[in-house]
């Protein structure tokens, strides 16, 4: 399967590649790894005229500390994400997250930035990013914004992104000495999540001091299983604890039903991935 | 079309292209690289596996425009002529084949994999595998072939080396 022709340029700057997006906003796709976008192209699912490649920005890839919050950059691959001491140290949820992330092959090429930026309601970045509060720093050729996770994320693979702009790095607030899992439940080697939790917890003198859980493919867009978090905080860090809570993981969600699963099997894959998720974030047998 | 320049196999080429022409294409079609074979041609199944800028990637799955300027090394290149690298003699040994349509991306998986961990258990194996479909169903006999392979690099290169062989 070969892509239908389009142009293409590979600009070294941000500030080039914002140029020729607003130049060609109608007809233009952003490639980044390419490894959602090529797929698309091949399968002639979409056909624009411009590909604009961000490979060349150095600018774009790259993590760092900055101060409570960690910066990594669009670019950046998987690879370099999941071997990152500062990530592991700082967003344990998405080194987990990481390990579950597609191949090894993939993983060399696809980005950070673009993963979240084609919002696979069933990719596994999406969820953690919504559970740890990301912000995302969003370029035009006016300057930037930030936009908040809940808000980044706004329909079956849309975000906040617009036609002229560009995701350039997204902040994580540091969740240093947090617990976390990611629980991925598929049929087979190299599948997309029927359902994915991603949950990350601080636990202080026995106690939940904090929770954060994030839901996969429960919905058109990552959600929050809010209940169960804030059933947890202030409770003792125990097995009854997180039972009681993982029993509300699936209450708001609007799970599809699909041949993977109807919605009622994927709300209660939810409830007893939230419950394995807590528990290993926790620590509690 | 687009120009050009990468070394392929130790070997420096030129080429115009249309943006939209696939690595795989590209080798195979233009430089005569048919080692490396399309299996899924949807980037599943990972038989297309090279290493760009010494790191494995499906081919398929990637433009050639955006390989220019890098270093890409085929099954076809992993060993001078006439010799085999650890990991294609490992799989000739163990029997980590049947039909081999996979085995060219099983072996440069296997490699980008002992590159980053020298010995891995049969767990590591299998996850550094995930990418990689053997339609024959194969498994054992490769994950075999890939630990025998890690052997067989140990005892030939000086401990913690772990470079290219």
């Amino acid at each position: 399967m070969i892509p239908a022709a389009f142009d293409y340029v590979a600009p070294t700057t941000l500030d080039e590649a914002l140029a020729s997006l607003s130049a060609h906003r109608d007809d233009v796709k952003i490639l980044a790894g390419g490894q959602s976008l090529l797929p698309v192209l091949r399968m002639r699912l979409n056909e624009p005229g411009l590909l604009i490649d961000l490979g060349r920005i150095e600018s774009l890839r790259g993590i760092r500390d900055d101060g409570d919050a960690l910066v990594i950059g669009a670019m950046t691959t998987h690879h370099d994400v999941s071997a990152s001491a500062l990530v592991q140290e700082h967003a344990l949820l998405i080194s987990e997250a990481m390990t579950h992330l597609a191949d090894p092959q993939v993983r060399h090429r696809g980005t950070f930035g673009g993963a979240l930026s084609h919002a696979d309601p069933a990719g596994d970045l999406c969820a953690p990013a919504l559970a740890l509060g990301a912000t995302f720093v969003i370029a035009s050729a006016g300057g930037s914004r930030t936009v908040d996770a809940g808000s980044f994320f706004t329909g079956l693979f849309e975000t906040a992104i617009g036609e002229d702009e560009i995701l350039a790095e997204v902040r994580i607030p540091k969740h240093t000495d947090w617990g976390a899992r990611y629980e991925k439940f598929v049929q087979i080697a190299y599948q997309w999540s029927i359902v994915g939790v991603a949950a990350t917890v601080q636990v202080e003198g026995g106690l939940f001091a904090a929770a954060r859980v994030g839901l996969t493919n429960m919905g058109i867009v990552p959600l929050r299983a809010e209940a169960t978090e804030s059933s947890l905080v202030g409770q003792p860090a125990t097995a009854e604890t997180i039972a009681a809570a993982a029993a509300l993981a699936a209450d708001g969600t609007n799970p599809p039903s699909d041949l993977n699963g109807d919605a009622d099997y994927r709300r209660h894959l939810a409830r007893v991935l939230t419950g394995r998720a807590l528990r290993a974030a926790s620590g509690v047998a | 079309m687009t120009s050009i320049r990468l070394i392929v196999d130790g070997r420096q080429v030129a080429d115009e292209v249309e943006p939209r022409t696939l690595l795989v294409q590209y080798l195979r079609e233009q430089l005569g690289k048919t080692g490396t074979v399309i299996g899924c041609d949807t980037s599943n199944c990972g038989a297309c596996t090279v290493h760009l800028n010494g790191r494995s990637v499906k081919s398929c799955n990637v433009l050639a425009v955006q390989a220019d300027g890098g270093e890409v090394t085929t099954i076809q290149g992993l060993a001078p002529a006439g010799e085999l690298h650890p990991v294609q003699e490992a799989f000739r040994e163990w029997h980590g084949l049947q039909c081999g349509y996979c085995t060219p991306g099983m072996i440069m998986q296997a490699v980008d994999l002992l590159n980053e961990n020298p010995s891995p258990s049969e767990e590591a194996v299998r996850a550094g595998l995930e990418g990689n479909l053997c339609r024959c169903t194969g498994y054992h006999n490769i994950v075999a072939a890939v630990r025998h392979a890690s052997e067989l690099m140990a005892n030939r290169q000086p401990v913690g080396s772990g470079a290219d062989a």
